[in-house]
């Protein structure tokens, strides 16, 4: 007997079931994994997903703008840059490469970011207002590393992917996308420790500084 | 991690004379629990998020088996390779062939508590293979050699001077105790490891069997590393972590975060799923789930099953009188306070960690916080009754309990004895009321004076306004 039967025939012992796994066991299960019941949700006490997001970024140190549109955010960030005299050297989503970056005076590498890049640019597939929260699918296009490596992360988001709560993002991914990518990474602010004396430090492994530009 | 529940009572001494510590925990100790109350305040319907995420954690209990099985399917599906081990030995064997197959020379870790339950790290160095801790409680302690002392803030008992000293000696740096600048200290320590090993340990919060995936909720970003840099990742996760659903998980979320640190949610949830593939820019090209039973699948079975339900939280910690005096290494084991009294006994045996469940005073609070409604003073009564059943517990104490039942049972020896002691009582209280020591009793008279009665029992004072009424 390996050790999965040892410890599924223990559970199944415990659980005081049958030996043998009845069909309607998985059926049950199967049907709740299909229907995806909602828990609760804190109640709902703003109007305007885009307002609450702004406002609760507060709360995470992280810092927002607002732009017009598409066309406005390389000098947006440009600016930004200059406000914390960042680099001008950024890594970038391949995404955003047609970008005018040159014309700001930027220079992007696109693609995966290494250890010693200084900003980082991603998107996002959407974000959620609850939490003000950033949902950050990997992908060839989504490389994981250019929200982590980097000490300021900047991220563009559209502003008509807020969704409400957590729920609603799973939803929206799995109706566009179908099925999970290797990785889904969920960012509300920038990197924190609290593990000497219970005090809170922004900058610990990952970004010291996520600003998000809503477009 | 080496066990030393049994001497309990030794332990906590020694910790309660310790100035460093007893100061470190008066200064640190009260933070979770105002910044839990705060962020509790936002959410309108605790109550019913509470219900609902206990039930969640029922229904995944409920059908354990079948909820491992589907999401061993779909994390076989997405190339993930899941693991079971039956021991937490069988946890360091499996980590070691996987780490042997692949020529791994660098392990970086995040926080597992599982792992510490088999003593991972000792482990692997002792095969020649590098493993740093990267969460930074965790890579204090293991410059320090220390094991963690709460779930969630493991060098919750250091000071920042004592993290200034070994810094400086490890790091051959000048002594500092600005904290910023040691977090980011131990940042540029530990950047070239995470770019540089070849596997990446987590523990991992939750399995989701909708999707197969691993669900890891981190704040520093170490655990993004692990997961992300090195080429392969193995999790390391009890069997009772399965989750049905990612909304499942969406509920238990908020209530994880809000409970551990008083965050609304905390900085990173990541949810992983299987290898990195052509559709991938970055990421391990080799994924492992290791799913650890020892002990688990027998708590099912009894009286003590809803401590399954824990989410590792570290609220009842944080709320528990004991545990604020006596620190988490006093119990001798990875779980302190009261989950880890109720866990300690079940995973090492009752024998071994005797002292455990009655190391509380019952006041609730832990069952108060606990988001997933364990009722934690019941089950250290459970254990409390299993350990007298079993003839585990002293025998004086046996004999004492014993008398006292004989005695409870005979009313009216009752009545004489009560009236009896109580005088006693009275007079061994002298003028100021005050009793300094208890024959017999030393350990409750040691620090504390135990006030006397005043000389008559209930019955009797009763009994007297009977009489007066019916005059
Ligand atoms: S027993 Fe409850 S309060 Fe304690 S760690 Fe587990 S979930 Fe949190």
């Amino acid at each position: 007997m390996s050790a999965r039967d040892n410890i599924f025939a223990r559970i199944r012992r415990g659980l005081g079931l049958p030996t043998i796994p009845l069909a309607e066991e998985r059926e049950r299960a199967l049907s709740v994994i299909n229907d995806k019941p909602r828990g609760p949700r804190p109640s709902q006490v703003w109007q305007d997903p885009i307002s609450r997001f702004i406002e609760r970024c507060q709360q995470l140190s992280t810092t927002t703008e607002v732009v017009s549109d598409i066309s406005a955010i390389p000098q947006a960030v440009s600016n930004y840059l200059n406000q914390y005299n960042l680099p001008r050297q950024m890594v970038i989503w391949p995404d955003f490469s047609q970008y005018n970056w040159q014309e700001v005076g930027i220079t992007v590498r696109v693609g995966s970011a290494k250890g010693d890049d200084l900003v980082g640019v991603t998107g996002a597939f959407c974000a959620i207002a609850e939490t003000a929260t950033l949902m950050l699918p990997s992908g060839v296009n989504t490389p994981s590393t250019v929200s982590l490596l980097p000490e300021t992360h900047i991220a563009l988001l559209d502003k008509k992917r807020i969704v409400n709560y957590m729920e609603d993002a799973w939803a929206l991914y799995m109706a566009e996308k179908g099925t999970l990518p290797r990785a889904v990474n969920f960012v509300s602010g920038p990197s924190r420790t609290a593990d000497i004396e219970q005090t809170i430090i922004i900058g610990a492994h990952g970004p010291y500084r996520v600003h998000i530009i809503l477009y | 991690m080496e066990l030393t529940s049994f001497t309990f009572k030794k332990n906590v001494k020694k910790k309660l004379s310790d100035a460093r510590l007893q100061n470190n925990m008066r200064r640190f100790g009260g933070r979770f629990v105002e910044a839990r109350a705060k962020v509790m305040q936002e959410v309108d319907n605790l109550e019913d998020i509470r219900v609902a995420a206990a039930a969640i954690r029922d229904r995944s209990l409920a059908n354990l088996d079948t909820y491992l099985t589907l999401f061993e399917e779909q994390a076989i599906q997405r190339g993930t390779v899941v693991h079971y081990a039956e021991t937490a030995h069988d946890v360091n064997r499996i980590v070691l062939e996987i780490a042997q197959a692949n020529q791994v020379k660098k392990i970086v870790k995040s926080k597992s508590m599982v792992s510490e339950e088999s003593g991972l790290n000792d482990a692997v160095i002792a095969a020649g293979i590098e493993a740093i801790e990267t969460d930074l409680g965790e890579y204090i302690l293991q410059l320090a050699k220390e094991p963690p002392s709460h779930i969630i803030a493991p060098a919750i008992h250091k000071s920042v001077e004592e993290v200034a000293e070994l810094f400086s000696e490890h790091h051959h740096t000048p002594k500092s105790t600005d904290i910023p600048a040691l977090c980011r200290e131990a940042r540029e320590q530990l950047r070239p490891h995470f770019l540089s090993a070849d596997m990446g340990i987590s523990g991992g919060n939750f399995l989701i069997a909708e999707t197969g995936s691993v669900a890891i909720v981190t704040n520093e970003g170490n655990g993004r590393m692990v997961t992300t840099m090195p080429r392969i990742h193995v999790a390391i996760t009890g069997i009772e972590k399965v989750l049905g659903t990612l909304n499942d998980f969406s509920t238990i979320l908020r209530l994880l975060t809000r409970s551990a640190t008083g965050q609304s949610i905390t900085n990173y949830v990541s949810v992983m799923t299987g290898v990195r593939d052509a559709s991938n820019a970055d990421g391990p090209e080799q994924s492992h789930v290791i799913l650890v039973d020892s002990g688990r699948s027998r708590l099912l079975a009894g009286r003590l099953k809803q401590a399954l339900r824990c989410i590792r939280c570290g609220a009842c910690m944080n709320h528990c009188p004991v545990y604020q005096n006596i620190g988490g290494h006093a119990y001798g084991w990875v779980y302190p306070g009261p989950i880890g009294a109720v866990l300690t006994p079940s995973y090492v045996g009752l024998k071994e960690a005797l002292d455990l469940p009655q190391a509380s005073t019952l006041c609730g609070a832990c069952q108060v916080v606990c988001p997933v409604k364990i009722p934690l003073p019941e089950l250290m009564r459970v254990l409390r009754e299993e350990s007298f059943s079993q003839g585990l517990r002293p025998w004086h104490e046996r004999l004492s309990v014993t008398l006292w039942r004989f005695t409870a049972n005979h009313p009216k020896l009752y009545g004489f004895m009560t009236r009896h002691v109580v005088k006693l009582l009275k007079a061994l209280g002298g003028s100021k009321g005050l009793i300094h020591w208890l024959p017999g009793l030393d350990g409750w008279t040691e620090g504390r004076d135990m006030p006397a009665p005043s000389g008559k029992t209930f019955r009797d004072q009763y009994k007297a306004q009977q009489d007066e009424r019916k005059r």
